[in-house]
């Protein structure tokens, strides 16, 4: 398999336990230099980077594997980690050294999947971190006894200190300079007699049908031998007549009493205590650790949820108004490119796609980045602390009312801020059905791009001080939520049926997050979030563009152009020629202080221009299409190109209805142009001299808007996560129905009330 | 004493664990974890909606589930 040349960088993976320091081990080895992207077919993060101290000629790749508990997965995150090392993943070549992390202060299970590691026969490196820790809690570790009984290097250090990590870097540079080493095979399992006998048999079968790995023939028969899925999850790749002997075996193991499933845990589990026992001096700690005590805080039955609320509230006054004041300066900045293009070339239809089209439509994406920045900040904050780990402890009740667990808390919470990051945060979900239901439904929580929606609504069409108006807002917030759940339970119990695994949650001890890390993650997934969402986005919005701007009817600009230089020689009867018009205009527009009558004039008569030609576009032709669809909902065809443009982003609908209303163009978070929108909405009659945007039509469509799925990036990033387009679809169909019979009842339900 | 479901424990109290009566199925991770028949634990202590439990096994806290915490069987210390 390993077709080494000179010129391949050598490979060395970094795996251990979650929580055992790994990531930060990982930044120290590479510093900034690394990349992270995604294996293919699955939005896994693939993290590498070169080792700093590697030199040109000799280099060295690290590659940082997701943490994982043991070689038997149990989530994707764990699949991904456990094909690599069996060299399954064609993506990546076979590791020329396996560094294990372990925790110091955790040793003993840590211990459990090291040995499962340094069992496959890679030359390996362990990295016996948080030496600090572990002394703190009265624990010395013999490091050379450790390195003795596993027989690999042991290099004890603290990440986070960085004490250590640069013998360990140096020797790993050392260790890829030396090239490849014979590497003497180890089991650590203590194995029942007839166990360990039936294992090598089929070692010995292993070897022979792969000979390229066969060093790692030891270890898959162990693993064949005593996990129920390994055979299950690839019936491909092992001959049926493989799999018969794997099963006869364990039929013979059950006859005489063998447990196959936990024999070679138990005795693995026995050595790793009897290492542990061997190497650790007790030298008395604290008889509560600080984390202990944090824990009987955080934890307690009173403030433990209120801290909880606290940490919420703390998250979304972050979200929705720190945001707000950096989200301001980047609308400036486009704001600002966007008039340097349309000045620096002449005016027409390149110039009109690329300030409409490109800068508006990559604009629309950034200004979002700050939000999309906080969220990660306080969300890699609280991973790194551990603090995620006793949300899902304190929520896991409610998730489990719904049939799910306390880690699908996670991926909602964050698909407040988008659906995007949220979706991507259910790799962590051990169960396919499980993680299928959290997708599924995370897009029913309302994120941001929602909000500038309720918000212009809510201004046109909901009376009454600010106290309604923001129990209306809330009250959108919890239909999403109640939407979520209830919808998740339904799924439990009809298509995604199946009993999940026990949960099975690790608390570890509190950890000070490292500024560095917490940022690195913020980045690392702001920018991912980034390229995504503004590739599909960009796309998007220059079709809109187009869609919006042709076929296009001189007569509509003719009309208009005609009408503008009347008024303009009703005021001023001197100006006769065109050149005299477009000077005049100039002029007026180029005058200091408030606009006058004429100029106001012929600016209404612009916006009625737009307004025109827009209703004679392909999207006015469309949204009179689909008027039939939204009738019964009361919308009519200027609503219809409104909410048919947001199935490509919620947030265009603001910008689409500034447009049809002729109201400028005023941007979706621009406080000026929403209330001038949301103040031309009151105005709006229907033939009959009634008010278009009622109480009722406003609440209608924020029901509309909650539910339905109108994100295209979302299903972008769904189709990726599921690997087809059966549950994007499916998932969209589901939505909207759900948005247009629920949007039908709260009308009807309006009517009945007295509503109009 | 006869083993008691780990559910029906105090906090604070320890025990070792006597049997484990979870579907061969669901019970790989849980061994894998160290909860394992012999493995000495104390109980740390319930979510304060009742449900999961928190408990130190082989140096390590660890929540499981009321609905698995029924079928481990402890005999206490």
């Amino acid at each position: 398999m390993s077709t080494a040349t000179s010129q391949r960088s050598f490979l060395a993976v970094l795996t251990g336990n979650p929580n055992c320091g790994k990531t930060t081990l990982f930044n120290a080895l590479t510093g900034l230099r690394a990349r992270v992207g995604n294996y293919a077919g699955v939005t896994v993060e693939r993290k590498e980077g070169a080792l700093l101290v590697s030199s040109r000629d000799q280099p060295v790749t690290i590659l940082d594997l997701p943490g994982t508990y043991s070689l038997s997965p149990q989530s994707l995150d764990e699949q991904i980690a456990r094909d690599i090392l069996f060299q399954r993943l064609p993506e990546v070549a076979a590791p020329d050294l396996v560094l294990v992390v372990i925790d110091g202060s955790n040793l003993q299970r840590n211990l459990y999947y090291a040995t499962q590691v340094i069992e496959l026969g890679y030359p390996t490196f362990v990295a016996l971190n948080m030496v600090d820790v572990a002394r703190a809690n009265g624990h010395e570790i013999d490091d050379r006894s450790l390195s003795a009984a596993l027989g690999v290097p042991v290099f004890p250090m603290s990440a986070s200190t960085g004490e250590g990590v640069k013998a360990f870097a140096d020797a790993v540079k050392a260790h890829a300079a030396r090239g490849t080493q014979r590497v003497i095979p180890r089991e650590f399992s203590e194995l029942p007699e007839d166990f360990g006998r039936e294992a090598r048999e089929i070692q010995g079968e292993l070897s022979k049908l792969f000979p390229h790995r066969e060093r790692l023939a030891a270890a898959e028969a162990l693993l064949l031998l005593s996990d129920d899925q390994a055979l299950q999850a690839h019936p491909d790749h092992y001959p049926a007549a493989l799999q018969e002997k794997v099963r006869n075996a364990r039929t013979r193991l059950e006859k005489s009493g063998t447990d196959w499933r936990s024999a070679s845990i138990e005795g693995r589990y026995a050595r790793a205590a009897a290492i542990e026992m061997a190497v650790i001096t007790e030298t008395g700690g604290p008889e509560e650790t600080v984390s202990d005590r944090i824990d009987r805080v955080v934890t307690h039955q009173v403030w433990g949820p209120l801290i909880f609320v606290g940490i919420l509230l703390a998250l979304f006054v972050s979200i929705f108004w720190v945001a707000e004041i950096p989200k301001g300066w980047i609308e400036w900045l486009v704001g600002a490119l966007a008039g340097w293009v349309s000045g620096a070339m002449p005016p027409g239809d390149l110039n009109d796609l690329l300030t409409n089209g490109v800068v508006a439509g990559v604009g629309s994406v950034v200004v979002f980045l700050p939000q999309i920045c906080l969220l990660f900040l306080f969300i890699s904050a609280l991973e790194d602390s551990g603090y995620m780990a006793r949300a899902a402890f304190l929520m896991d009740r409610v998730m489990s009312r719904v049939g799910l667990h306390g880690k699908s808390f996670i991926p909602m919470l964050s698909s407040f801020a988008c659906a995007i990051p949220g979706i991507m945060a259910t790799r962590t979900i051990e169960t396919v059905q499980d993680r299928l239901v959290t997708i599924l439904v995370a897009p029913l929580m309302s994120c941001s791009a929602r909000l500038p929606v309720y918000t212009v609504l809510i201004a046109a069409c909901i009376g009454g001080g600010a106290f309604v108006k923001g129990l209306t807002l809330t009250g959108m917030y919890l239909l999403g939520i109640v939407g979520a759940l209830g919808m998740a339970w339904l799924f439990k119990k009809t298509l995604l049926k199946g009993e999940p695994p026990p949960l099975l949650l690790e608390l570890p001890p509190y950890k000070r997050p490292l500024p560095s890390v917490i940022l690195r993650h913020m980045w690392d997934r702001s920018s991912l979030f980034l390229r995504r969402a503004g590739t599909v986005i960009l796309g998007i919005n220059i079709l809109l563009w187009f869609l919006a701007t042709f076929p296009r009817d001189e007569g509509i600009g003719n009309r208009f152009e005609v009408e503008r230089n009347q008024r303009i020689q009703a005021e001023h009867p001197g100006d006769t020629t065109p050149e005299a018009w477009a000077a005049r205009r100039a002029a007026l527009e180029g005058a200091e202080g408030e606009p006058g009558v004429l100029l106001e004039a012929l600016r209404q008569l612009d916006r009625e221009q737009a307004g025109e030609e827009l209703r004679n576009s392909y999207a006015g032709r469309l949204g009179r299409l689909v008027e039939p669809v939204f009738r019964p909902l009361g919308f009519d065809w200027k609503m219809g190109i409104g909410i048919v443009a947001s199935f490509a982003a919620r947030e265009v609908f603001v910008s689409t209805m500034s447009v049809v209303y002729n109201v400028g163009a005023g941007d979706a978070g621009d406080e000026e142009g929403t209330s001038g929108l949301a103040e031309r909405m009151k105005t709006e009659r229907r033939a009959d001299g009634t008010a278009v945007y009622t109480p009722v039509t406003g609440l209608t469509l924020m029901v509309f808007y909650v539910f339905a799925m109108q994100c295209v990036s979302t299903v972008a990033v769904v189709r990726r996560e599921t690997n087809s387009w059966r549950w994007p679809l499916f998932q969209f169909a589901y939505m909207t129905a759900l948005a247009w019979v629920l949007a039908f009842a709260t009308r009807w339900i309006g009517i009945a009330l007295g509503g109009g | 004493m006869d083993p008691r479901p780990l559910s029906s424990l105090t906090p604070g109290s320890k025990g070792v664990v006597a049997s484990i009566q979870v579907p061969p199925a669901h019970r790989a991770r849980m061994l894998e974890m160290g909860l394992l028949v012999g493995t000495p634990l104390e109980v740390i202590r319930f979510a304060p909606l009742g449900d999961p439990v928190e408990i130190r096994i082989r140096g390590y806290n660890l929540s499981l589930r009321r609905h698995e915490a029924d079928l481990v069987l402890v005999r206490e210390a």
